[in-house]
């Protein structure tokens, strides 16, 4: 049965055949993630010649790298941002994907992904928050919710996750949106957005990790950690009318902004035009 | 495919801005000067003393020349978008010092195992940690040999002068490229900041070379695999459709990551250690002075190289029997070399501005009954002539 319905999934045509099957868990969020990817790039028919995906390290890095078939970067922990900086302004006219964890790109990677923001340069990257360091076996992340438990925080989580979304947003991104993997037609549409936004934009996907998240958190089942999703997912508009006490403990889901800022590869560009025109060096 | 800086537009535009000429320049301009010679135009850096006027000197010319200068959040990101940038076909250097090359490490493991050809010049400077930050120093020959973690190879130049400096960066341009891997400057603070008289050449005389692409597509298809024999893969660069998978997890020939099979680890590392020793003709280069009837010898390198020649040659002078072994790549040390000296002299002299690094490597390749000693000064001050003639008489 799995057979079949795996030899009619037409995004297969978007995934590294020899790389299959995925090392992902069953019930893990980041197939999801991989899905709406996929579908995205293929709605907007995006040639994958004309994609760079980069990735970290942990299990949300491994979406993108090896699976997805375009130009893939697969770096250290925490560098995807940076190593994409350096591919987006190689190559301005494709499209540069980071696709990588939560704890990768906020935790290890915080710097990165906050200057990223503030130059606004053209990448899109989309971040697997699944409340955890899942690759290496279920530690405390900077997303973990207070009071959570994980392996480091065996009695209970004492410190206060970061909302990435807000702070990619406050630090001068284009384009920022937040959806969980229950919500994967509107995930869809968002990733679509990101990726034809000109400037930085992030895509916070909120995924389940039942493996290391939900079997510590009394949700050992994918479902019960979808369900988690949609009980306590509020939308953007609604949440600004809530107190910050109402809305501890939910996710904010929706664009949390969207707005055009000159962007850094172009910037630099018309930088060198305007130089080499200066010191008469243009048409050499 | 293209790799940036070959274009023949690229030649005019040298010709226009550097005229050919006797110039007073800084060592960090040299340096940064070489590197726009060698076809370089992606800079990513972070400011750092005593290395800051190479990125000042990239910032300004770059752009001229029609290429980039990024300033990142730190070290870390720098290295990491040189080697996003050099997978999309640039040449790409950046300039750092002890702290900032420290950062580094983990990278530039990352740029040896997925073999990326960039430069990374490390402004020698005074430490452990922030120590005499503004002053030079030589204490960073085993970081550029063992910073990172794991069995790898390294190719490390020095330069002896501010002439030099252009020349040899030159060279880690042509060394990285060829043999696609990252190659570093062991440059120092003294030198750095020393003004000197350097001819800067016409563009013609410049030897340049570009890292192999692959010539079809079955070669594409193998970004690590060897098809030539001299154990260097063709580089498919990103952006011309061949999905190319790049992993610093250890990897078989078509890129894709396997690290359950102990025969494909070691593979590839030992591929990779067989590209730098099979190809030594590549980047193999030293001085020798007055070696042939030399029955002491002077070992220097970098910025020490200078007083040790102006030693040697005022106790040639007094009618001493000394000569100088300067290695000018200094990973992989010349040890064979080293070793024919060896059996000639009876004493070998180290000069180096630190407690003895270079040393250690002089000493595996000589025999008990030579005499070995360094002569070692820290503080950020260079050795002088004098100091070094005084152990030259000191053995004679
Ligand atoms: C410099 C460095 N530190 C630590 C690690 C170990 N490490 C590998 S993956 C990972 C966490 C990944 O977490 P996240 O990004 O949230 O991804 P997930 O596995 O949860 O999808 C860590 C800490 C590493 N590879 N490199
Ligand atoms: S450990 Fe968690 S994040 Fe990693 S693959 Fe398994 S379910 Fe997914």
């Amino acid at each position: 049965m799995a057979k079949e319905i795996y030899s009619t999934y037409p995004m297969v045509k978007y995934l590294r055949k020899e790389a299959l099957p995925t090392a992902l868990c069953p019930g893990c969020g980041g197939g999801t993630v991989l899905n709406a990817f996929a579908n995205a790039v293929d709605q907007l028919k995006i040639d994958p010649k004309d994609l760079v995906v980069v990735s970290g390290i942990g299990c949300s890095a491994w979406i993108a790298s090896p699976y997805f078939l375009a130009d893939t970067l697969h770096t250290t922990h925490g560098r995807a941002i940076a190593f994409a900086t350096g591919v987006k302004v190689g190559l301005p006219d494709k499209k540069v994907v980071v696709i990588s964890g939560d704890g990768d790109l906020a935790s290890i990677g915080g710097n990165h992904l906050l200057h990223a923001a503030r130059r606004n340069i053209d990448i899109t990257v989309l971040l697997v928050n699944n409340f955890i360091y899942g690759m290496t076996g279920g530690q405390v992340a900077p997303t973990t919710p207070f009071g959570a438990k994980t392996t480091t925080s065996p009695y209970r989580n004492i410190e206060h996750p970061l909302q990435i979304s807000e702070t990619v947003a406050a630090a001068g991104a284009s384009y920022v949106a937040r959806w969980t993997t229950a919500h994967v037609y509107q995930l869809i549409e968002s990733i679509k957005t990101a990726l034809q936004v000109k400037g930085f934009s992030l895509v916070e996907v909120i995924s389940q990790c039942p493996v290391q998240y939900g079997r510590r958190n009394k949700m050992k089942e994918p479902a019960e950690m979808l369900r988690w999703f949609l009980k306590n997912s509020v939308p953007v508009s609604k949440a600004k009318k809530m107190s910050p006490e109402e809305l501890e403990g939910k996710f904010i889901i929706g664009e949390i902004i969207n707005r055009q800022r000159p962007e850094f590869t172009e910037e630099l560009n018309k930088l060198i035009d305007e130089v080499q025109e200066h010191f008469g060096l243009k048409g050499e | 495919m293209i790799i940036r800086g070959d274009e023949p537009e690229q030649l005019r535009l040298l010709k226009r801005l550097y005229k050919p000429g006797n110039y007073f320049l800084q060592g960090n301009e040299a340096v940064a000067y070489g590197a726009l010679f060698a076809g370089c135009r992606f800079y990513a850096g972070y400011p750092i003393t005593p290395s800051s006027e190479i990125a000042e000197t990239m910032a300004r010319e770059l752009p001229k020349l029609g290429g980039y200068y990024l300033q990142m959040e730190d070290e870390i990101g720098s290295i990491a978008a040189m080697v996003g940038a050099s997978w999309t076909g640039f040449k790409v250097m950046t300039a750092t010092a002890g702290p900032g090359f420290s950062l580094m490490q983990e990278n530039l493991g990352y740029a040896v195992m997925t073999e990326t050809p960039l430069v990374l010049v490390d402004v020698q400077r005074s430490g452990p940690s922030t120590g005499q930050a503004t002053k030079g120093a030589q204490g960073d020959f085993f970081q550029a040999k063992w910073g990172t973690h794991g069995d790898h190879p390294i190719v490390a130049v020095s330069p002896i002068s501010v002439e030099d400096a252009f020349w040899e960066t030159v060279r880690a341009f042509n060394i990285s490229e060829k043999l696609r891997t990252p190659v570093v400057v062991l440059f120092d603070g003294v030198l750095a900041h020393t003004r000197e008289q350097i001819r800067i050449p016409d563009v013609e005389e410049v030897e340049i070379t570009y890292r192999k692409l692959p010539k079809n597509e079955e070669e594409a298809k193998l970004p690590f695999g060897d098809p030539h024999g001299d154990g260097v893969p063709p580089m498919p660069l990103f952006g011309h459709g061949y999905f190319t998978h790049v992993t610093g997890s250890t990897h078989k020939e078509n890129g894709l990551r396997d690290v359950y099979t102990p025969e494909v680890h070691d593979r590839l590392v030992r591929r990779i250690h067989r590209k730098i020793e099979q190809n030594k003709h590549v980047y193999e280069k030293y001085e020798e002075y007055f070696t042939d009837d030399a029955e002491i010898l002077v070992v220097s390198w970098g910025v020490t190289a200078r007083p040790s020649l102006g030693a040697v040659l005022k106790a040639r002078d007094e009618g001493i029997r000394v000569g100088l072994f300067v290695p000018k790549t200094v990973h992989p040390f010349p040890g064979k070399r080293i070793k024919e000296l060896g059996k000639k002299v009876r004493a070998i002299l180290v000069p180096e501005m630190n407690l003895g690094q270079l040393i250690l490597e002089v000493q595996r390749f000589v025999n008990d009954d030579v005499l070995l000693k360094g002569v070692n000064k820290i503080g950020g001050v260079p050795l002088t002539v004098e100091e070094i003639l005084r152990e030259i008489r000191g053995v004679a």
